[in-house]
This record gives structure tokens, sequence and C-alpha cells, in this order.
């Protein structure tokens, strides 16, 4: 980042993604946002948009997710540019709609359809939500052919990412990671936009690389900054969008430290933390001087009860741990 | 008129105990000993007591979010929902569902949902249990006015029409979901007028009477277990509280005028059936104090109960995913 402090603000992620909205509604009024209560929000990231943009352009659904989230299709098809406003657990009902038409539109249909929706993901976790809200499974949608995967964790990624994800012809997921909405950061006064594809070295090291989404990067920066007082250089790389991945970025880090820990908070199982692993392990083999350390949440349902549920995800400590590990 | 008395006083009993485990609940979570989101209950008391009276032990119920109430009036236990939202591990889910999911199903509770309408299919299959068991058992599912706009809610009655199965839908139609009044997001006047698209009866009841919940759920069921299929109620209530307790930091503009709240407060279903019982002679002052007093001390000691006991084992953590456990990391 190139900014000078005079130039740029320190606004939540929230905000960040507030302001990506407002501005892509106010460029292209082809942009339009659904979702539920959203009209009321004082303080969400669609906060104030009903009172900019009215009614029509923002609009309040009854609890139809298939419905909605299916209407987005079809207005996207006829050249609108719909925003979706959920939660990553919400979207089980709208399972149909996403899978079977967003996702498989344009490629069944020979390419025929633009699709330009941007679907808002919220995960809550950690929180206490208990097994039904607190999802974090979207690595589905990297499973799914047909979705762009985004997860910013921070707010200029996170604004970036909002205009590059509104402007795109093609259905983003776009997860909001509740545990770090609030979290500050400096964004430019001006426009710009972050391309998809493109990762971003969070913090530069050479001993290992820790590849973490979402959540966990600022998890991973905490990791490394226990391993600098040991002595152990970690390099902290956020990929910043699923689909498409910069696997060159991820095979570049790893080719200069040798060493690779994945974290997400998604199920281990079939996590992007699998898929960067096994990505590393074919292409990036003959760099690896040790075993990969894939993290992730357990291979169970998120248990209610606070003696439970911290046990789940990875932390900086286990991170460090797995950072540890591959130079023992 | 109804006049059984030891009915009478259990809804008022019923009542009671879920208004003071709702208080009580929000003593919790203002100090911190709840956690998560708690959805309260307060105010709708008679639709689900109404109906759970309407009940045997042996009939199925499936709940929601908002969903403190039901075992409670379903007849389960205080002191395991009580550990449950406080997540121990002597709670009713062993401390795994917490507020949103205190199914208890040694009273036919086959669980709450947090997703709107996922549980609504459930009490479905549970009548279809009972038609292919050859037994009478009915299934409740209870639902809100906004998860009624669910594809869940619209196919599973529709199923449960075209099979003639014995469910009871019974719709708590509090008037908002979340923010959203059902007057704007349901298309219909009411939400039992949409059973006539299914041929079924659909009632719409005063949900601040318990007796007259307690009479129309009766009488759905009857049909039920003679066979002629589901129905569709609307209890017509109301909650005193926003939303969500523990979520009270996603403020929203005002959604509903105070004059409204207090309007229905005036209204309230406790008040309503013990000024009933009082004026029918059907009891004393005494005895409905008497009530109150039994109760306040249960939930005491439920809360007790909850405080004293143990939190799971992190073991625990991998338990129960599977009949019989595989390895898992
Ligand atoms: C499928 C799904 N969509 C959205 C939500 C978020 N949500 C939880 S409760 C609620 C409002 C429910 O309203 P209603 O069904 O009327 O029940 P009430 O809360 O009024 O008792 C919403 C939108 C959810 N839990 N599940
Ligand atoms: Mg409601």
């Amino acid at each position: 980042m190139t900014q000078t402090a005079e130039q740029t603000r320190n606004i939540t992620l929230t905000q960040a993604l507030n302001e990506a909205m407002r501005e892509e509604m106010r460029r292209d009024e082809r942009v339009f946002i659904m979702g539920e209560d959203i009209q009321s929000g004082v303080y969400g990231a669609s906060a104030g948009l009903a009172q900019e943009f009215g009614y029509e352009r923002v609009r309040d659904c009854p609890l139809s997710e298939n419905a909605f989230m299916g209407a987005a299709v079809g207005a996207a098809a006829v050249g609108m540019r719909p925003i979706v406003e959920s939660a990553f657990c919400f979207m089980w009902v709208a399972m149909d709609s996403l899978v079977s038409q967003a996702s498989k539109m344009r490629y069944m249909f020979g390419g025929q359809v633009d699709l330009p929706i941007v679907y808002r993901a919220s995960l809550y976790y950690g929180g206490s939500m208990a097994a039904h809200h607190s999802d974090r499974s979207y690595p589905l949608f990297m499973h799914i052919p047909g979705f762009k995967v985004v997860f910013a964790s921070n707010s200029y990624d996170g604004k970036g990412l909002m205009k590059t994800a509104i402007r795109d012809n093609d259905p983003v997921l776009f997860c909001e990671d509740r545990t770090i909405l609030g979290a500050r950061g400096e964004v430019p006064e001006d426009d710009y936009a972050i391309p998809l594809g493109v990762a971003d070295v969070k913090r530069e090291g050479t001993d290992v690389t820790i590849v973490a989404i979402g959540g966990m990067v600022p998890r991973a920066l905490e990791a490394a900054d226990t391993l600098a007082q040991e002595g152990i250089s970690a390099e902290v790389l956020d990929p910043r969008t699923l689909v498409p991945l910069d696997r060159q970025a991820i095979l570049d880090s790893v080719a200069k430290t040798g060493r690779l820990v994945t974290v997400d908070m998604a199920h281990k199982t079939c996590s992007a933390a699998s898929e960067i692993a096994a990505i590393v392990a074919m292409e990036g083999f003959w760099s690896l001087q040790a075993p990969v350390q894939r993290l992730g949440t357990a291979n169970v349902h998120i248990p209610f009860s606070t003696a439970l549920e911290p046990l789940c995800y990875p932390t900086a400590e286990t991170i460090a741990d797995a950072a540890r590990a591959t130079l023992e | 008129m109804l006049e059984d008395k030891t009915l009478l006083m259990e809804m008022l009993r019923r009542m009671v105990r879920i208004r003071l485990f709702e208080e009580r609940v929000i003593q919790l979570v203002e100090r911190g000993e709840i956690v998560g989101a708690a959805h309260s209950y307060i105010g709708e008391e008679a639709v689900a007591v109404g109906a759970c009276m309407a009940l045997r032990d042996d009939d199925w119920m499936t709940g929601n979010h908002r969903s403190h109430g039901h075992p409670i009036a379903k007849g389960g236990d205080v002191n395991k929902a009580m550990a449950e939202l406080l997540g121990k591990a002597t709670g009713l889910c062993k401390g795994k569902g917490g507020s949103m999911h205190l199914a208890d199903f040694s009273v036919g509770i086959l669980g709450e949902s947090g997703i709107l309408g996922s549980s609504i299919p459930t009490a479905v299959g549970a009548a279809l249990g009972s038609v292919l068991q050859g037994n009478d058992r009915v299934a409740v599912p209870f639902f809100g006015d906004g998860a009624s706009n669910e594809g869940a809610f619209h196919e599973s009655i529709n199923l449960a029409a075209i099979w003639k199965l014995p469910v009871v839908f019974l719709c708590e139609n509090n008037q908002y979901a979340v923010s959203s009044s059902f007057k704007k997001m349901v298309a219909s006047e009411n939400i039992s007028d949409r059973s006539a698209a299914y041929n079924i009866p659909g009632v719409l009841v005063d949900g601040q009477d318990c007796i007259a919940m307690y009479e129309a759920v009766s009488a759905a069921v009857a049909r039920a277990r003679a066979g002629e299929g589901p129905s569709l109620i609307e209890g017509r209530t109301y909650r005193y509280y926003d939303h969500s307790l523990g979520l009270g930091r996603i403020v929203r503009t005002a959604y509903r005028e105070d004059e409204e709240v207090e309007l229905w407060k005036q209204r309230d279903p406790i008040n309503i059936h013990k000024e009933r019982l009082l004026s029918q002679g059907m009891a004393t002052q005494k005895e409905i104090d008497a009530i109150d007093a039994e109760t306040q001390r249960q939930i005491d000691d439920a809360t007790e109960f909850a405080r004293q006991s143990p939190y799971p084992e992190p073991e625990a953590l991998f338990e129960d995913m599977f009949a019989d456990p595989i390895p898992l990391e």
C-alpha cells in the first residue's frame, strides 16, 4: 500500500463495505440490494442505503431466501446488478437457486448470459450461536463451479474487493466474517478496486509461509509476532479471493520459505486450507522442507457451550504451534 | 365454557412458569451468564400453553429460535432447560444446543430450529410416522409469521394436505419478523387464509386467550386423530421485547410504535387468564398467588441447579456426531 496518512481514513470493515456499495449504487443505477430487515438497519453494512437510494433499490424481503436469491438470478439475467444481503447459514434454504441457477446458467446455456450478482454472506462463529448459526462452509462454493469466492480480511481489501465484485459479471459469494467486521483499517479517499485473484502478503518472512483466510488472518499475524520473538520469521499470505485463487503467489512464497501452514475457519475436511495444501503438494513439492500443516475447524458442528466452542477453531497459539512443527 | 379446574389451573401454572423463566433469562443475559442470542417469549405464553394443553404427552412438536416456552408448555424439565441456556453438561442438549435449540425429546419435542421453517417438514414426517405406525399421535410444528413465507412451510402444508397427515400447523403470529411487519410481508390478510390454497381448515385465534387457543387446537387435533388431515391455526399474538435479547446492539430504526406495544401489554395473556378464573369463581386470589410463589421458587431452584452444574468436558466436543463413534479430527 502506497497511501500516506493524509489520504486515508480509519474505518471498520463494515463501513468499508457500506462505502463500496454506496459508491457503486451512485455510479450505476442497475445496482440494487435485497435482503431481510435492511431498510431499518442503522449500523450494519447496509446502513443508510435505503435513506439515500429509496425502498425500490433497497428492498426488504420476506423470509423467502430461495425466492429472493433466485430472483437475483432472473434480475441479473435481464440486465440488473443485484446485491443480496444474507448470512451463510441462511443460504442453505436457497441452495437450489444458488446452485441450480446462479452457478450453472452461464455455462449450461452456452455463455448466453451474464449474471452480475453479489451474494453477501455473513459468517457468524465464535459467539455462542450454536450449530444452526455458525456455519462457515464457504469452501462448498469453491467446490461448485461457477461462483467466484471473495473473503476480505481488512477494510482496505473489503472496499476494493466489494467494488470489483459488484462490477464483475459473474455470481460472487462475498464472505463477511463477523469476527473482524468491526476491526478498523486505513482506506484511501480515492476510488480504487482490487482485482480478483491477487493475493496479498500481510507480513513478509523467510522461514515459514502461513496462508490464512478472513478472520484467520489477524490470528496468523498474532502468531507471526509470537514466532518472531523466538527468531522464526513467518510470512503471512492472504489469498483474498479463493476463486480465482492466486496459486502463483502461494507457490512463490513457499519457494522462498520451504514450509507451509494453511489455516481457515471452515471444517478441516475439504476446506480451502485443504485445497491450498493439495496445490502446494502437487506443484510446490520440491520446495517443501517439511510436511504441510493444515489447520481448520474440528469436524463437528459448532456447540453452544462456551466450554466447547473455543476448542473448535484455530487460534494464534495453534497456528504458532503448527509453524513450529514445520521447523522441527 | 371450559370448567375443568385442574386444566385451567395447569394452564396458569405453565404460563406463569414460562413468564418467570423468561424474566430470569433476561436477568441472566444482562449479567452475562447467558451468552449468544436469546429470543424472549414474553407476551406469547398463551399460544404455546393453549396448544400444548390440547396435546397428549406422546404427541410431537417442533419449535423455532423463540422456543424457551415450548418445552415448558409441553411439560418439560425446567432445570435442564435452564442448564442448557448456561451451556452446562446437565442441560437438555448437554450444552450443545443452547437457547435456540432447547429440544426435549422426553416430552415429544423433536427439536427447535434456528433456521426458519426448517423444522416444519420434520413435524410432517413425524405425522407420517404416526400413519405408518398405525397410531394417532399428532404433530404440531410451531413457527412464526416470518417463517410462514419460507418454501418449507408451503411445501410441507401441501404434502400434509394431500396425504391427510395428522399435523396442526401452528403459526405464532407476533406480527413482526425482526423489524418487518407481516402486513407488508404476507400477501393475504391473515396467515390462516393461506389454508384455502391447500384445501384445509384455517383458523385465526386470539393468541392472548389461552382457552381460545386450547379450544381451536383441540378441534384441529380431533380432526387430525380422526384421519381427516391437517389444519392451519394462526395465533395472533405479540412479543413484548425486541427480536433478540442478546443482539440488542444491532440497533434499528423504530419499527413499531410504543403505543402499539402498550396496547398489547394491556391484553396480557396471564392477566386475562387470571381475571377470568377469578371472575368465574374458578379460583381464589390465594390459589393464584400460591401458583406465582411456587413457580418463583421453581425458577430459583432451576437457576441454582444450572449455576451449580458442571460445564461439559473437552472430550464432549467429539461426542454425539454419529451413533457409533468414528475417528474425527
Ligand atoms: C432461513 C433463515 N432466514 C433468516 C433467519 C434470521 N432470522 C432469525 S429469526 C428471524 C425473524 C423470524 O420471524 P418470525 O418467523 O415471525 O418469528 P419471531 O422471531 O417473530 O418469533 C430472522 C429473519 C433465520 N434464522 N433463518
Ligand atoms: Mg414473528
